[in-house]
């Protein structure tokens, strides 16, 4: 990089600069040459810990390759997807509960932060306050409060201690994480306690950006509040709609820290989902192909999930 | 006088909405803080005493025997201590090297112009849609396999496998795109001609980045401090499969490991409550510029 330059060429670069497209030919090259300095580290990192890993997960998924093995890595061809999908019922039940937990989370979350965002944009007093609470959910470690639900799902937790108190004994809780009928809707309405802030915070920033205006022409030609939600929030929210639906359901796609923590894929694989079956596999299992194939199969979905986007995002625009 | 009366009914109307959003908003705040309150007043409490209290008002009151016995309990068994160090000097690291190193790509690819470019955008950006749990199988193979320097009887020497130590748990989470592409777009806000001028009075490219560009961006450093200070604080999956030393375990893997085998919830709520705590004081102390990075974050959509 050239730091310093002599006078009389800092001159010439002088005169150079003022008709851009002549510059002299020392000055591109020292352009180029920092400009590749200065992208090297990033673009090195990238491609060690990610582009690397990306490639090398589609390898190994057609491979036998173990963490831990005496043998050489063998081919394997298909059968790993072969096995997933015919001799596998656990990854069968865990792409079922993954589908059915994003089926649940992805309008729940999105709809109920919605919500929030609209309830702590009115111009009331203390609506920064009620901003901040809802998000403290959110940076509270989801490790931690997998935790803290689980201890309140127990059969005699709060949860159920709560449920007695209001409705006067009349109706018994069960024990929420052990029974395979309720376990995964335990965890759906804690994963969306913990994250809907976040989307909030999101739909907020989409709705602070519709002008007044368009309310007040709305008013003035006699809309209510729902109309004006309809004909005006609903709209001007297009591009933030999108990128919330595709977050939360990437997001959802891949859950793992509260299945780990709290039910480890049971009670009779109720709650095992694709990522967890994955890591169980290729790591605890250390069955690296295996779980390779079983990632793709994750990457594949979330691939699908960002080309949906592209499509809506391109399609009226 | 018609209108006047309108006028107030609209007054009360409008009044008596506002009252219906605060108890909404009073019982959601309700909804996101109870299990958080149960959390901290529980962790002072013995165990015996939770589990009486749960059926009342007093879960959420620190109320009867309150102590910090559990805390001192926690140090006792677990060196929870070395666990928040070894969180710390993680975090530390990934934010700091990922601030330098990010900044640094994002000013190359939106300010200056060399060949490759906008080929290098384009994969920064097609990976923002890798998830890390696709890789994290693969890449567990992977950081097995590298070389790494052992400092052994006074000479450098080599070996292979990254697994269990602190840089396996910070080098792979460096380089970031998103940060890189929030960084690009802060700094093409900044107007060219004050780089003509600095290279005129004879200033290298990596000195306008440094005294010009760096200075200029301080809202986009925080930004990106703390978008990429949560995710690393709260890292669990990759510490959980890459490090088994207690020594280098950090406070998430740590309180999984804790938990495991301890059902003295008391002792537990403590664990949980000393990790949130310092999280939520950054996060309530810096909560506007919290509230706009996540805002920020929303824009690329």
């Amino acid at each position: 990089m050239t730091a310093i330059s002599p006078p009389d060429t800092r001159a010439v670069g002088a005169a150079a600069s003022s008709f851009p497209r002549r510059r002299i030919r020392a000055d591109l090259r020292s352009e180029r040459r920092a400009g590749w300095a200065m992208v090297a580290p990033a673009v090195l990192l990238l491609a060690a810990f990610l582009i690397v890993p990306v490639l090398l997960g589609f390898v190994l998924s057609f491979t036998n390759a173990r963490l831990v093995s005496p043998e050489p890595v063998g081919f394997a061809g298909l059968d790993n997807f072969v096995r997933a999908f015919t001799a596998d019922p656990t990854f069968v039940r865990s792409l079922l509960n993954t589908f059915c937990f994003a089926a649940v989370v992805v309008p729940v979350q999105a709809g109920f932060g919605l919500v929030l965002a609209i309830l702590v944009n009115q111009k009331i007093r203390g609506a920064v306050a009620f901003r901040v609470i809802f998000f403290i959910p959110v940076v509270t470690s989801i490790v931690v409060v997998s935790i803290l639900w689980k201890f309140m799902y127990q059969r005699d937790g709060l949860v159920n201690s709560f449920i007695d108190s209001i409705t006067f004994g009349a109706w018994r809780g069960t024990a929420w994480l052990d029974n395979p009928s309720t376990a995964l809707a335990a965890i759906i309405v804690l994963s969306v306690w913990q994250a809907v802030g976040f989307h909030m915070l999101i739909w907020l920033s989409g709705l602070q950006t519709i002008p007044e205006e368009l309310y007040e022409a709305a008013r003035i030609d006699g809309a209510g509040a729902w109309r004006q939600f309809r004909d005006v929030t609903w709209p001007c929210l297009r591009p933030t709609r999108v990128f919330v639906l595709i977050t939360i359901t990437i997001a959802a796609l891949g859950l793992f820290v509260q299945v780990d923590v709290m039910t480890q894929g049971g009670p009779v694989d109720a709650t095992s989902t694709l990522v967890y079956h994955a890591v169980r596999m290729g790591y605890h299992q250390q069955q690296i192909g295996y779980g390779s194939a079983l990632s793709l199969v994750f990457f594949v979905l979330v691939l699908v999930v960002a080309l949906v986007q592209r499509f809506l995002t391109r399609d009226k625009d | 006088m018609a209108a006047h009366v309108v006028e107030a009914g609209e007054r009360v109307l409008r009044r008596r909405r506002r009252v219906w959003i605060y108890l909404v908003l009073v019982g959601l705040a309700v909804f996101f803080l109870f299990p958080l309150v149960f959390m901290f007043v529980s962790s002072l409490k013995p165990d015996g005493q939770i589990l009486s209290d749960l059926g009342g008002w007093r879960a959420f009151l620190p109320l009867g025997d309150i102590s910090l016995r559990n805390y001192a309990g926690v140090f006792d068994r677990v060196p929870v201590g070395r666990f928040l160090l070894n969180s710390v000097i993680v975090t530390v690291a990934i934010v700091g090297a990922g601030l330098v190193v990010n900044s640094m790509a994002g000013f190359a690819i939106s300010r200056l112009r060399w060949t490759g470019r906008g080929v290098v955008l384009s994969v920064v950006i097609a990976t923002l849609i890798v998830p890390f749990e696709t890789i994290a199988v693969p890449m567990v193979y992977w950081v097995s396999q590298l070389p790494t320097l052992v400092f052994q009887h006074g000479q450098v020497e080599y070996d292979f496998g990254w697994l269990d130590s602190y840089q396996v748990q910070i080098i792979p989470f460096i380089a970031n795109g998103f940060s890189i592409f929030l960084f690009a777009q802060y700094f093409s806000t900044i107007p060219t001609a004050i780089d003509e001028a600095a290279r005129i009075d004879g200033a290298g490219w990596f000195t306008i980045y440094r005294r010009i560009a760096v200075p200029l961006s301080g809202p986009a450093f925080a930004t990106v401090a703390i978008l990429t200070f949560l995710p690393a604080w709260n890292q669990y999956l990759w510490p959980s499969m890459v490090v088994q030393d207690e020594n280098l375990r950090p406070v998430m893997v740590g309180m999984q490991y804790f938990f495991q085998d301890n059902t003295a919830w008391g002792e537990v709520m403590a664990y949980t409550s000393m990790i949130t705590l310092p999280v939520l004081v950054v996060f309530l102390a810096f909560q506007r510029a919290f509230v706009s990075s996540v805002a920020a974050s929303g824009v690329k959509g």
